[in-house]
């Protein structure tokens, strides 16, 4: 078997604040392959964009890596120099953020940002880079890409900033792509124009995705795997259509029966599954497993310990009681129908 | 609201009635229409959905039924009277019957303010009941929303986003209004969160008849709280109808746009192509038909003439040339 384009291995992030030190990531670990998308759900401070950020080696401080690695295409990244760690981002490694605005520069033109995103990294003139860019607004699909070549952000939508963000991505055929919540911030009927292109331009070029969001419905038609992120830590990783099928983490369990699902069309409604109390803090976090003060199949044993992740469902979950999780009703009838 | 289920005849006596109304704002860049002759009613007890895209208009029209917004034209009429031009120091009666829920209900308000102090301010601007009054009020409104009773001498940043929302909710609710227009109300609340608010607001307007302006950009939450749904495309809507119909048989092709541009997890059916284009800009909208720039079924009269809202079933309208009865 080939070896993962990147492979994350029992990383720690931690933010020290005085003399005290929080930690945002647990032991933490996963593979994507080439031509892979990768999904990581859940909610706001789970640790999820940390651990996207960490993917470029590019955590904040305070924060840090204090356990494990990152293996980019069988590099560690924590053994590069920061102006190796300069050429592998961008070239080998690239992302694209929520606000496209935040990283875009509002006094260059977008096609001077891709073509110095090319030159920066490539021994070419500045006309074959101008061509370059050229041809990359034509591949994310910006009508008149020639003309639009000397726009400001600031003259574009949302959504073609974010298909600017896709073009200076792929400006270098990077190997992986990490995507944090690329859709957001948009309107539904962009939101599917943005997702599609990003699964054509995968299909292409063979990148290896990680997609972050919290939105289940992008991860179900857009993933092939999703890991599932509370406290800071993996409770479970499945196959896409495994996972929403039979979720074995009453907490993935939790995600699926919350949201309102759109066609219910029945007579009648039903309250929706809540889950009870919300994400504790960095600072509040209970010993044993996280998710346990909100769990309603918690017992003694979910409080004492961390359960441990063990393979089941062809994935892994870290869950005590995975046996007594039950297909949410909605799930059960469409496997049934 | 939630036993109530099928087509509802437009009430007689709806509680809110929007007729034609428009909505201009002046800017650096021009006159943008931000609301084009708009017109609905609510029934008591009822909620509404209004859906659509950024800068559809549908927070611009709410905005202006709790008269935040002064209208261009057009009139709000809220239980029989006439609101639309009441003069401001004779607002605040109309104003107690109608409230609204912002998707953060702290962002303009005093942090360093009580939550009791918080939900005891439309009490006091209205004069209503003695100190001791009010304080039991309050009491029973953070008992209403699922607060403990201690939350009164807590400021809200010591609440997470969802509890924040209840403290909003309880506000609104404070002065016993007939209508509640809420402004993306769970669209900053993580998932299970949400839930947990949209649970409580069907039991508060079950509990007290209230009725809901539920505006959204998220149909899943739309169809769940929603009796009737418009729609919403360039400051004007573009179909009405129940929950049911609009949902099962859109007769508008932005609306099956929308329903079919939303990703599932049911697996449900695989949606045809997105939409292809942005939205048109307000400043410059199209002529004709607004959306004609990206519907798949455009002919030449859309183009050049606007299609009214119509009747196309009972109580489903729509304003597309091409749409059937």
């Amino acid at each position: 078997m080939s070896e993962p384009v990147l492979a994350v291995e029992n990383l720690s992030i931690a933010f020290a604040s005085g003399r005290t030190t929080r930690r945002a990531v647990h032991d933490l670990s996963f593979a994507v392959d080439r031509g892979e998308t990768l999904a990581i759900v859940g909610e706001s401070g789970c640790g999820k964009s940390i651990t996207a950020l960490s993917l470029l080696g590019l955590v904040p401080p305070p924060g840090r890596i204090d356990g494990g690695r990152v293996r980019l295409e069988g590099r560690d990244l924590a053994a590069l120099s920061e102006a190796e760690l300069r050429k592998v981002r961008g070239a080998r490694i690239a992302m694209i953020f929520q606000e496209p605005m935040t990283a875009l520069n509002p006094v260059l033109t977008i096609g001077e940002q891709i073509m110095e995103a090319i030159l920066e990294h490539e021994r070419v003139g500045r006309a074959a880079a101008r061509d370059r860019a050229i041809a990359l607004l034509e591949r994310v699909h910006i009508p008149d890409a020639r003309r639009r070549f000397s726009d400001f952000p600031h003259r574009l939508s949302g959504g073609m900033r974010q298909r600017v963000m896709i073009a200076m991505a792929l400006a270098l055929s990077p190997a992986v792509l990490v995507a944090d919540e690329p859709t957001t911030a948009l309107d539904v009927t962009i939101q599917a124009q943005i997702l599609d292109l990003m699964d054509e331009l995968k299909r292409e070029s063979g990148t290896a995705v990680v997609l972050i969001t919290h939105d289940l419905g992008v991860v179900a038609q857009h993933a092939d795997r999703v890991l599932v992120m509370y406290a800071g830590r993996k409770v479970e990783e499945r196959a896409t259509a495994d996972l929403f099928a039979r979720p074995l983490h009453p907490y993935t369990r939790g995600l699926i029966a919350a949201r309102p699902r759109l066609g219910s069309g029945r007579f009648g409604r039903q309250r929706l599954v809540e889950i009870p109390g919300t994400v504790p803090s960095l600072s509040g976090r209970p010993s044993g497993c996280a998710f346990a003060p909100r769990c309603a199949l918690a017992e003694v044993a979910c409080t004492v310990a961390v359960p441990p992740l063990v393979a089941a469902g062809g994935g892994s979950v870290a869950c005590l009681r995975s046996g007594d999780v039950h297909v949410p009703e909605h799930r059960r009838e469409a496997l049934d129908a | 609201m939630f036993q109530s289920i099928g087509v509802k005849p437009l009430t007689p006596d709806p509680v809110l009635q929007v007729e034609d109304l428009s909505i201009r704002f002046q800017t650096g860049r021009g006159t943008v229409q931000a609301v084009s002759g708009v017109s609905l009613a609510i029934a008591p007890g009822e909620t509404l959905g209004l859906v659509g895209e950024s800068g559809c208009g549908k927070s611009t029209l709410g905005r202006a039924i709790v008269r935040l917004i002064e209208p261009a034209g057009g009139r709000i009429h809220l239980a029989g009277q006439d609101i639309t031009h009441v003069p401001r120091h004779r607002l605040r009666t109309a104003r107690r019957k109608v409230q609204m829920v912002f998707q953060d209900p702290f962002a303009s308000l005093d942090p360093r303010w009580t939550v009791g102090e918080l939900i005891a301010e439309p009490l006091h601007i209205h004069a209503v009941g003695t100190r001791e009054e009010r304080r039991a009020r309050v009491r029973d409104l953070l008992h209403k929303v699922g607060l403990p009773q201690d939350a009164a001498e807590r400021t809200p940043h010591q609440f997470s986003g969802g509890q924040r929302q209840r403290i909003g909710i309880a506000r609104a609710l404070a002065l016993d209004p007939a209508v509640v227009v809420l402004d993306e109300p769970v669209s900053a609340l993580d998932v299970s969160v949400q839930a947990q608010i949209l649970n409580l607001l069907s039991d508060l307007q079950e509990a007290l008849g209230v009725a809901f302006l539920f505006i959204s950009h998220d149909l899943s939450v739309v169809e769940y709280v929603s009796d009737r749904v418009a729609v919403m495309y360039l400051g004007r809507i573009v179909e009405l109808a129940d929950r049911e119909t609009l949902f099962r048989a859109p007769a508008h092709p932005y609306t099956r746009a929308l329903l079919d541009a939303v990703p599932r997890t049911d697996g449900g059916p695989h949606r045809a192509a997105p939409l292809a284009g942005d939205l048109p800009s307000p400043y410059a909208p199209p002529p004709g038909c607004a959306f004609h720039t990206r519907c798949p079924m455009a002919v030449a009269a859309c183009r050049t003439d606007r299609p009214q809202l119509r009747a196309v079933g009972p109580g489903h309208s729509a304003a597309c040339h091409l749409a059937m009865e």
